[in-house]
């Protein structure tokens, strides 16, 4: 999968307008990539413009050749997002439900639904959880169900932004080992700086601009410096 | 966290269980009906009877039933002791009676039926109102979210009082104001995932 980030800007207007990604031109085409920077550094954004969630001021992003200012819809059946706080991705009431909900449009057979929700539940674990109430589940156990249910789309690049966040050190590394399982591209911000030691690439943003763009041990140390905890 | 009436699906293999999402929001629907028609304690406590025996059949146990009609306790008492004053007991049975009835079946629909199939049901029998530009599928995302943001709220509400408390305070503003804040905040993200999840295609 090619992602092409062509000269791109992005300002959130307001009474005080912020320039949060300031002329980013970049291409990726490695299977792991890691996105890292302080807090307001412009990575949301970053990751929000791979499937169109945000559309540009200025420049262009196209996935596998596709505008996502043109063809978000497309875009969208290629590209799926995994937020920080799965509870804002839930949106069924149980488990197997959230995880069908992203078929409902594919206007597939039952069978074939309950079929591929039954392989995603049992290969992340959750196979005892089927008819349990969603938002009763533990944050780690939420987090592999919203995983689940972007990829029960199959999509092709998987986004995630900073996944591990509001998870302990235990389920943020079973995270990082699904991630690390996962036959798609995934592109993944995270604070979580050891999740991306066996990536291909990393990226770091600082003030809405990439300051490094290197394999993880140098691009991590690199960042290490910035944040003067080296 | 009291998701109360929200009365989540129970899985079950009971008759129930089994029949058609469509089926038993028509049989609702006809009780919501039909209801007003109840106007003797003696029908009020055949409809009450048949009810309470319906959730035995779907094989739930009485204290899931009880649970259904907890958190509108304060509503009974309220509605009782206006009616007992002003019209006596009977009266006051009968339309306490109404109100049990109907909460109490409205659950039973709920906790036999999966989200996914109600929601399927309704956009089923919205499916004619295509032609005057009503989307069937948004209406079933409606009532999906409807669903969804009960615990979300109920979370929500419970984060806000924790923190008043940790903070020694109990006045009206600062419970509201950080609730709505959190409220819109979390509608925003929630309408951002949808988008990532394709609803708006």
């Amino acid at each position: 999968m090619r992602v092409e980030v062509d000269h791109v800007s992005h300002v959130y207007p307001g009474p005080s307008p912020r320039r949060v990604l300031d002329d980013v031109t970049v291409e990726l085409t490695q299977r792991r990539v890691g996105v890292i920077g302080a807090n307001g550094s412009g990575k949301s954004t970053f990751l929000r413009l791979m499937n169109g969630l945000i559309v540009p001021d200025a420049g262009h992003v196209r996935v596998d050749g596709l505008d996502t200012a043109k063809d978000a819809r497309e875009v969208r059946r290629r590209v799926g997002f995994c937020f920080t706080d799965p509870d804002n991705q839930i949106i069924m009431p149980t488990v197997a439900e959230d995880v069908a909900f992203g078929l409902r449009k594919a206007k597939l057979p039952k069978d074939e639904v309950a079929g591929r929700v039954d392989v995603l539940l049992r290969r992340f674990g959750l196979e005892g959880h089927a008819e349990h109430p969603a938002h009763l589940l533990s944050g780690g156990q939420k987090q592999l169900l919203a995983l689940a249910s972007v990829l029960i789309t199959e999509p092709d690049l998987l986004i995630m932004d900073e996944p591990t966040t509001l998870l302990d050190l235990r389920n943020a590394a079973e995270i990082g080992r699904v991630v690390g399982e996962l036959d798609q591209s995934v592109l993944l911000a995270t604070h979580h700086l050891y999740l991306l030691e066996s990536f291909d690439r990393v990226l770091v943003f600082d003030g809405g601009r990439i300051v490094a763009d290197d394999a993880p041990g140098p691009a991590i140390a690199f960042y290490r410096e910035l944040m003067g905890v080296a | 966290m009291n998701t109360g009436t929200l009365g989540l699906y129970r899985p079950g293999t009971s008759p129930l269980h089994r029949a058609r999402a469509g089926t038993k929001l028509l049989g609702l629907a006809a009780l919501g009906l039909g209801s007003v028609f109840l106007t003797t304690w003696q029908t009020v406590t055949a409809a009450l009877a048949l009810v309470v025996a319906l959730y035995a059949v779907a094989g739930l146990p009485p204290r899931t039933m009880l649970r259904q009609v907890r958190p509108m306790l304060f509503i009974v008492v309220f509605v009782a002791v206006f009616h007992v004053w002003t019209a006596g007991w009977v009266r006051a049975y009968e339309v306490l009676g109404v109100i049990l009835l109907l909460v109490l079946a409205a659950a039973l629909v709920t906790l036999t039926t999966p989200v996914s199939a109600m929601v399927d049901a309704v956009v089923a029998a919205a499916g004619g109102l295509r032609r005057f530009g009503v989307d069937p599928e948004r209406l079933g995302l409606i009532l999906m979210l409807g669903i969804r943001c009960v615990p979300l709220m109920s979370t929500l509400v419970a984060e806000v009082r924790e923190a008043q408390s940790a903070r020694g305070t109990r006045s009206l503003r600062a419970f509201a104001v950080p609730l709505i804040v959190r409220a819109l905040r979390e509608a925003d993200a929630m309408g951002e995932a949808l988008v990532a999840r394709g609803v708006d295609d």
